[in-house]
C-alpha cells in the first residue's frame, strides 16, 4: 500500500485497468448488445460506489465505524429535490447546498460523536441519521413518507446536461474517477498518514503532537461531503426522493459494500458496490426471499473470510504483495468512551 | 387544561418507557458485559410477538402465549449466542454490525416465509380488554397491565442483579470483564445466560405491545434505535441507568407529541408552531442524547467502577 501505484502491479492492477476501461465504454457496450436497462443498473451501482468510497475513507482508513452514512446521501438528494420544488434547477446551487448542509451536519454530529469510541460511536452515528430520517418523515410540505418527485434534473449551464441516461452516466463516472483519485491522494498525503496512524495507535500520534480529534473530525466532514455528492447524483438519477433513502438499512448496505469489496483499499468499495447490485439483481430474480440469502452471506462473510474481493484478487499476485491491513486494530480490552 | 388527557398521556409515556426498558435492559447488558453490538435485538422483539400470537391462537390462552413465547425467544437467543455471537466477542465491532445486520435480514425474511407478509393481529382475552374507570377518568385496562408487567420485570431484574450470585457476576462483568474471567468464572455460560435473558426480555416487550399494534415484519427495527439511545443515555452496562433513561425517553416522546405545539404557540404564531412542532418532537429524543453526551459521555448512570 505504501508504494503508491507500485503495489498496483500484477493481476490486481490489470483487473482494475480492465474494469475502468469497461466502465468508460459501458454505454456503447450496452447499446451494442441492445440492453439499455443495464446502463441504469450500472449508473446506480456507480453512485452507490461513490458513497461507499466516502464511507471507506472514515470506516476503512480512519477506523470510524459509522452506521449513519446514508444520511448524507439523503442530504444530497433532498438538496436537489427541495430546490427543484421551488423551481431552482441550477445544478451548482444543488451541489453548493448539498456540500454546505452536509458539512454543517457532519461538523455538529461529528463533533459530538467523535468524543466517543467503539460501540458508542456506532450507535450515535446511527441515532443521528435516524434523527434526520424522522425529521424528513415529519415534513408534510415535502411529501413526508410519500416522498417527492423531481420533475427536472439539475441544470449545469455551459456544461453538458444530465438529461439523457448516457449523459448522466458519464457525470457519475467522472465524479467516481475524481473521488477515487481524491481519496488516493488524501490517504497518501500527510493528512491521511495521521488518520491511518491514529486508527492503529492514537496515543502515539498524540504524543507526537497531533490533535487527532481535529484530524478525525475533518476527515469525517470530508467523507460526508463526498457522500452528499453521491446523493445529488442519486436524486437526479431516480428523480424521486423519500426518507427511505436514509433508513438505517441503507447505511448497513453501504457498510456491506465496503466490506465485500475490500475495506481499506482504494478500489474495494467500487468492486463491492458492483457486486452488491449484481447480487441484488440476480437473487431477486430467483426468489422473493432473496434477503435471506443476503443475510446468510453476510454472516458467512464475517465468520469465514476477510479481505473481500480485493483480498481475493491479491492472492493471485506475487507473495510479496501486501495484505490488506485489518479494519480496526484487534481489541486489547475495553474501548470506553474518551473522557473530555 | 384537560387533566384527564394529561393523566392518560402520562400513563402512555410510562408505558412506552417500560417497553423501552425491557428492550434496553438486555441491550445494555450485552453491550456492557460482552462488548457486543447487537443490531438484531429488535428481531427478538418481533419474533416474541409472533411466537406469542401463534401459541395464543393455537391454545386459546393469551397467558400461555406469553409463557411459551418467552421460552421460545429464550431458546432462539441462546441459539444465536451459541452459533454466532460467541465466535465474535473478540473481533472488532464492525464484524458485530455486519453479522447482526445479516441476522435482521434472516429473521425478517424467515418471518415472512413462515407467517406471510401481512401482520398478525393478536386478540386480547376478555378479562384484559376492558376499561378501568376512576371518577371521570377512563383508562384502557390493558395499558395498566403493561405498566404493571413492566414494573414487575424491573423489580425482578433489580432482585436478580443486586441480590443473587448470577447478578453479582453480571455486575462484575459490566465493570471489569477481564477480571471476572481471570477469577475463573465460567464466562461462556454467563454470556449465554445474559444473551438469552436479554433476548427474552425484548421478546416480552414485543408480546406486550402486539395486541395493541399487531405483530408485523420489521416492527422492532425502529423502536430498537430509541432503545440504543436509552442505553447510551443511561450508561452502557447499567440496568438502573436503562430504567431511568427509558422512562425519561418514553415520557419525553409521548408528551412532546401531544403538547409541544401548545408550548410553542406561546412564543410563535400558531401556523408556524403547527409545522415546527412535529419536526422538533421527532428530533427531541436525539437532541437530548446529544446534550447528555456533550456533558457526560459515559452516560447518566455508568456501572460502578467501569472505565
Amino acid at each position: 500500500m505504501l508504494g503508491r501505484w507500485r503495489s498496483l502491479s500484477g493481476v490486481t492492477a490489470k483487473v482494475y485497468a480492465l474494469l475502468l476501461g469497461l466502465l468508460a465504454l459501458a454505454p456503447f457496450i450496452f447499446e451494442w448488445i441492445n440492453q439499455p436497462f443495464y446502463l441504469d443498473l450500472l449508473s446506480r451501482a456507480l453512485i452507490l460506489a461513490i458513497a461507499a468510497l466516502s464511507l471507506n475513507l472514515i470506516l476503512g482508513f480512519g477506523g470510524m465505524v459509522s452506521l449513519g452514512h446514508a444520511a448524507y446521501i439523503g442530504i444530497g438528494a433532498y438538496s436537489v429535490g427541495i430546490a427543484s420544488y421551488y423551481d431552482y434547477y441550477n445544478g451548482w446551487l444543488h451541489l453548493g447546498l448539498a456540500l454546505g448542509i452536509s458539512a454543517l451536519f457532519a461538523l455538529i454530529t461529528g463533533a459530538i460523536s467523535l468524543r466517543t469510541k467503539g460501540v458508542y460511536f456506532i450507535m450515535i452515528t446511527m441515532a443521528f441519521s435516524q434523527m434526520l430520517y424522522f425529521l424528513l418523515l415529519s415534513l408534510e410540505e415535502y411529501g413526508a413518507d410519500d416522498g417527492l418527485v423531481i420533475y427536472q434534473r439539475s441544470e449545469f449551464p455551459a456544461l453538458i446536461t444530465m438529461e439523457s441516461s448516457t449523459a448522466l452516466y458519464y457525470w457519475v463516472f467522472a465524479v467516481l474517477l475524481l473521488t477515487l483519485l481524491f481519496i488516493q491522494r488524501l490517504v497518501y498525503a500527510r493528512f491521511g498518514r495521521v488518520i491511518v496512524g491514529a486508527k492503529f495507535n492514537e496515543t502515539r500520534l498524540q504524543t507526537l503532537g497531533f490533535n487527532t480529534y481535529r484530524y478525525r473530525l475533518l476527515c469525517y466532514v470530508l467523507s460526508a461531503m463526498i457522500c452528499s455528492v453521491a446523493g445529488v447524483l442519486l436524486g437526479n438519477f431516480t428523480e424521486f426522493i423519500s426518507p427511505d433513502m436514509i433508513g438505517w438499512a441503507r447505511s448497513g448496505e453501504l457498510i456491506f459494500m465496503v466490506i465485500i469489496g475490500g475495506v481499506s483499499t482504494f478500489f474495494g468499495p467500487l468492486l463491492g458496490a458492483l457486486a452488491f447490485i449484481i447480487l441484488e439483481e440476480l437473487l431477486s430474480k430467483i426468489t422473493v426471499y432473496w434477503h435471506l440469502i443476503f443475510g446468510v452471506m453476510l454472516v458467512l462473510l464475517v465468520l469465514l473470510g476477510k479481505g473481500g474481493i480485493v483480498g481475493w484478487l491479491r492472492r493471485f499476485d506475487a507473495p510479496s504483495a501486501p495484505a490488506p491491513p485489518s479494519t480496526v486494530p484487534r481489541k486489547t480490552g475495553e474501548t470506553p468512551p474518551e473522557d473530555a | 387544561m384537560d387533566w384527564n388527557l394529561l393523566i392518560t398521556q402520562l400513563l402512555n409515556g410510562v408505558q412506552l418507557g417500560l417497553l423501552l426498558f425491557l428492550l434496553a435492559a438486555g441491550l445494555t447488558l450485552i453491550f456492557g458485559i460482552m462488548d457486543f453490538i447487537n443490531l438484531s435485538h429488535g428481531s427478538f422483539y418481533m419474533i416474541g410477538a409472533y411466537f406469542c400470537g401463534t401459541i395464543a391462537a393455537k391454545s386459546g390462552s393469551f397467558l400461555l402465549g406469553i409463557i411459551g413465547g418467552m421460552a421460545g425467544v429464550f431458546m432462539v437467543g441462546a441459539l444465536v449466542e451459541w452459533l454466532i455471537a460467541r465466535k465474535l466477542y473478540r473481533s472488532d465491532h464492525l464484524d458485530h454490525v455486519l453479522v447482526t445486520f445479516g441476522l435482521i435480514l434472516i429473521f425478517d425474511t424467515s418471518v415472512h416465509m413462515i407467517w406471510g407478509a401481512s401482520g398478525m393481529a393478536i386478540p386480547l382475552p376478555p378479562f384484559l380488554d376492558g376499561q378501568f374507570t376512576l371518577g371521570s377518568l377512563e383508562l384502557p385496562l390493558y395499558r395498566l397491565v403493561i405498566i404493571a408487567a413492566g414494573l414487575l420485570v424491573a423489580a425482578f431484574l433489580y432482585v436478580l442483579v443486586s441480590k443473587t450470585r448470577l447478578g453479582m457476576l453480571i455486575r462484575a462483568g459490566a465493570s471489569n470483564r477481564v477480571m471476572v474471567e481471570a477469577l475463573g468464572v465460567n464466562i461462556n455460560r454467563l454470556f449465554l445466560v445474559v444473551f438469552a435473558l436479554g433476548a427474552m426480555l425484548a421478546g416480552l416487550a414485543g408480546m406486550l405491545i402486539a395486541p395493541i399494534t399487531e405483530a408485523s415484519i420489521g416492527m422492532g427495527n425502529d423502536i430498537i434505535i430509541i432503545a440504543f439511545v436509552v442505553v447510551i443515555i443511561g450508561g452502557i452496562g447499567s440496568i438502573k441507568g436503562a430504567f431511568y433513561a427509558a422512562l425519561i425517553m418514553g415520557l419525553l416522546d409521548t408528551l412532546s407529541r401531544s403538547y409541544l405545539d401548545d408550548v410553542m404557540k406561546l412564543f410563535m404564531t400558531a401556523d408556524y408552531a403547527e409545522t415546527a412542532a412535529p419536526a422538533l418532537s421527532a428530533m427531541l429524543v436525539y437532541i437530548l442524547m446529544a446534550a447528555v453526551l456533550a456533558f457526560r459521555p459515559q452516560g447518566l448512570f455508568p456501572p460502578a467502577g467501569a472505565k
